[in-house]
């Protein structure tokens, strides 16, 4: 590789991840879509090669996502054979939960929060391994990379084992369970330039194109389908757009962008002034919001 | 699907494929409470311009809020995380912080300045090039700058920045910081830190952190950031010699068997003639593995997966090692332990220990004595304490691949974890084994008593419980076998009454019965003491020359007489089993205390007095007189 330090970053997350085979029963690889998805599982084929990958993959499926992450995971999984588990919260189907009517917080905390618990609970999970980054919000900066779960599915600062060298203590009582984030050390620029290196794919949503767009509440919001209804005075453009991160498509908001291609979304990158997880409406609807999140098993 | 593959219009200017080439620099960050550590580092971020537009703007209504500056931006709020942290004021755990200059990238370990945190600060030195030590130039070296400089050495970190802050308190004087320099330095050089660089600051102002300080011309050495850009960045300490922790076998089909591992140490090529240790087994290097296609060699931090010439039994926790440079195999050595627990450590108690990907049971035999963390002198201790650094023995119940941690990290340090609670309670790095065994197979070790007894982490010897019926021996030993059980004691009880229902179901009550019933349950007993355990015996033991016996049995210290001193009068009330009614009746011969004589003990090890207290603070006094006579070390806990 040409990038030393992207081969030291991907060595010690190989190692996380066949710590991660070793120390427990019934891992599952929470598959997000997104870049850091996209990564980890890159870094799981390479972890576990001749073998193929020894857990499957969960998507907590808010049923609001892109229709392109959606034909995206779809594609993927059939491209590589992957045991894809698809979960959706029939509950919160059964009380139509939308973030158009039930607003950012009450869809996240049902279709996502109180979704992955059903799937990790009906499936028996022991460790989740996720995509979370040390670097993409403040609360996150003192996140274990094996992060303790209490039988509740609850966050507890005091549970929070101490991690010395490369000695990850995965050790559990019975219910309790693990997430676990190889990419605890990765920024997003390290993201990306792996993405690059590797050749990794990735949505096409992260790249800039023309896209319908609303403006509101100073964010633009792509019109995904025909459920975002039009506020007064809202009229849809089209806009040269792209997303830093991705979301529920009426609480993910776009960036104006010419960058087509991953060369100049690096380049965009390092100049840019804004904040990878600015676009997301979720983390601004408390105060330390993301804290909150954390302790209420968001993660 | 969309692949991102247009690489050939790659144009990075040179110093930012400088930055993306060269591995992070991991450093840590440390100092007493107000030393301005927070600041510090919020500043660097936002002079290397980490902080977004977005944040910015969050960070000026909160320093409105939270803010100690008072309408002006407090940096200190880029860092202080968690809500909690916040409203307090105060920092409670490592954070991480990443950022990146022209010429490198950086891993901050962020940790606080509190002394009861040491663990969170051996944490982040654990994995650290270097440690920024912050002192206030106001107040000089303190208790915490020496507490953490000595963790730092402790753990191996090469570099030690002795960042004096607050220079524009003290008015940018130069005496000030030469004083404060020139004290550190010589507790530098009494402690061992080699490699320290002092540099005056103000992290509030930017005195010397990213730019060179207009007050401060008198200093003509680098700024903290230039510092850590351009400082040698040692690894942590690799060996020279092939070492591959087995992480996984990787099994996919019949005709491919690998053996999955990240190298700590060395280089490995195809041919290779290798060690599996602690077993001993060789075989070839047959193919080295990986995503991107086999390759002919690999170096200390790849991950790859090995394969071998040889059908080999290898698990999860063997060593592949180069065949002509094996690693020393221990099941006892020498190691500093940093104890994390609010739980104390007590010799003796067994616990996990994770190595690597070994993982077996481990007990502190003996605390050598305590590191003082002012200037690494030693004390002494009988137990550890949360945050307490010591010299210890460790014994553990299979023999382990090591290193000396000063030689290589990786081989060199383990954590420890409570086998109930599963915490990790403990960190160790080792100095040394203590039987020098590469060359010998462990198993041709002749295993002594005393090892027995070690690999259970105590001290075997047999407590031998005389005394009347209804005495209250049996309830007594009931009581101290539980209490020991829970402290982690391997015990076992022989009573008199369960005894006679099997191996001396053949006895009676005469004197030679009694004498042959004595006679066997201390050669069993010694056996069980043989064996390590800690034996209890209940028995009424009424002769004083078969209690000599069994005593005699055992070496010097090994046995204990235990007499529960309850006058017959209280027996004869409390008669649980009706014997003594029997006996008065004359329904049973040979009955002690009636019509059988009872010699009390002249000089018991332990006089319990069974007629006024209840079993447990009899069977507490017990646990006293160990701890006396340092059978267990102190255990209230």
């Amino acid at each position: 590789m040409a990038l030393r330090h992207l081969r030291v970053l991907e060595e010690e997350s190989v190692y996380i991840l066949r710590e991660v085979i070793a120390q427990f029963e019934q891992p599952v690889l929470l598959y997000s879509i997104g870049k850091g998805s996209s990564v980890l599982l890159h870094l799981a084929f390479k972890a576990f090669h001749p073998a193929p990958i020894p857990f499957p993959l969960l998507h907590v499926d808010t049923t609001w996502k892109f229709s392109e992450m959606i034909s995206f995971r779809n594609e993927l999984a059939k491209k590589f054979d992957l045991d894809m588990i698809v979960h959706v919260n029939q509950e919160g189907i059964k009380n139509r939960i939308s973030p158009i009517i039930h607003g950012s917080a009450v869809h996240t905390d049902v279709m996502k929060t109180q979704a992955l618990r059903q799937a990790l609970n009906e499936h028996k999970f022991d460790a989740a391994i996720g995509g979370a980054r040390r670097d993409e919000e403040k609360s996150r900066a003192k996140e274990r990379i094996f992060s303790h779960r209490t039988v509740e599915h609850r966050w507890d600062a005091r549970n929070q084992r101490p991690e010395l060298w490369n000695q990850f203590n995965g050790r559990l009582a019975p219910g309790e369970s693990m997430r676990v984030f190889p990419l605890s050390d990765w920024t997003e620029l390290d993201v990306w330039n792996y993405i690059e290196e590797e050749e990794i794919p990735v949505v096409p949503l992260y790249f800039a194109k023309e896209r319908p767009v609303v403006e509101r509440d100073g964010m633009l919001i792509q019109i995904d389908d025909d459920r975002l209804p039009l506020l007064p005075g809202e009229t849809p453009q089209i806009r040269r757009v792209r997303f830093r991160s991705l979301g529920c498509y009426p609480l993910t908001g776009a960036i104006e962008s010419a960058a087509t291609n991953i060369n100049e979304l690096i380049e965009e990158l390092k100049v840019s002034r804004l904040s990878e997880r600015q676009g997301r409406l979720i983390d601004k609807d408390q105060s330390a919001s993301m804290e909150k999140k954390k302790e209420e098993e968001y993660f | 699907m969309n692949t991102s593959s247009s690489k050939a219009s790659s144009a990075a200017s040179k110093d930012a494929a400088l930055a993306e080439g060269e591995p992070a620099l991991r450093f840590l960050t440390c100092g007493s409470v107000d030393d301005g550590k927070s600041t510090l580092i919020g500043r660097l971020l936002y002079e290397t311009g980490q902080i977004s537009n977005d944040s910015l703007q969050a960070l000026e209504t909160e320093s409105k809020v939270y803010g100690t500056n008072g309408d002006s931006i407090d940096f200190a709020l880029l860092v202080d995380g968690l809500q909690a942290e916040r409203e307090q004021g105060i920092t409670i755990d490592v954070a991480y912080r990443y950022f990146a200059t022209g010429r490198r990238k950086f891993i901050v370990a962020d940790t606080p300045g509190h002394e009861q945190y040491t663990r969170n600060m051996a944490t982040g030195a654990s994995r650290s090039d270097v440690a920024v030590v912050l002192v206030d130039a106001r107040k000089g070296i303190l208790r915490q700058t020496r507490r953490h400089s000595c963790i730092a050495r402790l753990l191996g970190v090469g570099h030690v920045v002795l960042a004096v802050n607050k220079m524009d308190l003290v008015d940018y004087s130069e005496e000030r910081f030469r004083e404060v320099e020139a004290s550190y330095h010589q507790f530098a050089q009494e402690v061992g830190i080699l490699e320290v660089s002092a540099i005056p600051l103000s992290a509030l102002k930017g005195d010397n952190l990213c730019v060179h300080s207009k007050s401060m011309r008198w200093f003509r050495g680098p700024t903290l950031l230039e510092y850590l850009e351009t400082v040698d960045a040692g690894c942590p300490y690799v060996g020279d010699f092939l070492r591959m922790p087995v992480q996984l076998v990787c099994r996919p089909n019949q005709h491919f068997r690998g053996y999955a591992g990240t190298l700590s140490s060395g280089i490995v090529k195809v041919g290779d003639k290798i060690a599996v240790m602690p077993s001993g087994r060789t075989s070839m290097i047959d193919r080295i593995v990986t995503y991107n296609g086999d390759q002919q060699q690999a170096v200390a931090g790849d991950a790859v997966v090995l394969t071998l010439t040889d059908e080999v039994d290898i698990s999860r926790g063997d060593v592949i090692c180069a065949d002509e440079q094996r690693p020393e195999i221990s099941d006892q050595f020498q190691a500093n332990v940093v104890w994390m627990s609010t739980k104390p450590m007590l010799p003796g108690r067994p616990y996990i220990i994770q190595q690597g990907t070994q993982r077996t049971n481990a007990q502190i035999s003996t605390i050598k004595h305590r590191i003082g963390m002012d200037t690494l002198q030693e004390m002494s201790a009988r137990k550890l304490q949360l945050n307490d650094v010591a010299v210890a023995n460790l014994s553990t119940s299979k023999p382990l691949v090591i290193a000396p941690y000063a030689k290589e990290t990786r081989l060199g340090s383990f954590i420890l974890i409570d086998r109930h609670s599963n915490e990790t309670v403990g960190a160790g790095m080792i100095n040394y084994g203590l039987h020098r065994a590469q060359n010998i197979h462990w198993q041709s070790i002749n295993v002594t008593k005393e090892q027995r007894a070690h690999s259970k982490g105590q001290k075997a010897c047999c407590l031998w419980f005389t005394g009347l019926s209804g005495s209250g021996k049996s309830t007594v030993a009931n009581a101290l076998e539980i209490k020991l059980q829970k402290r982690g004691f391997h015990t076992y009880i022989l009573d008199g009454d369960n005894v006679r229902h099997g191996l001396n179901r053949d006895l009676g009550f005469t004197d030679s019965d009694r004498v042959e019933n004595i006679r066997r349950v201390s050669e069993v007993s010694r056996l069980m003491v043989d064996a390590g355990l800690v034996t209890i015996v209940s028995f009424i033991s009424p002769f004083r020359a078969e209690r000599r016996m069994a005593r005699e049995r055992f070496d010097d210290g090994e046995f204990l007489e235990i007499f529960v001193d309850t006058p017959l009068g209280i027996c004869e009330e409390r008669d649980p089993k009706g014997l003594y009614v029997k006996a008065r009746r004359g329904e049973i011969n040979n009955f002690t205390g009636i019509s059988s004589p009872y010699e009390a003990p002249e000089r018991p090890d332990i006089r319990l007095n069974g007629g006024t207290l209840q079993p447990d603070e009899l069977a507490d006094q017990i646990i006293a007189e160990f701890v006396r006579r340092r059978f267990i070390e102190d255990i209230q806990s």
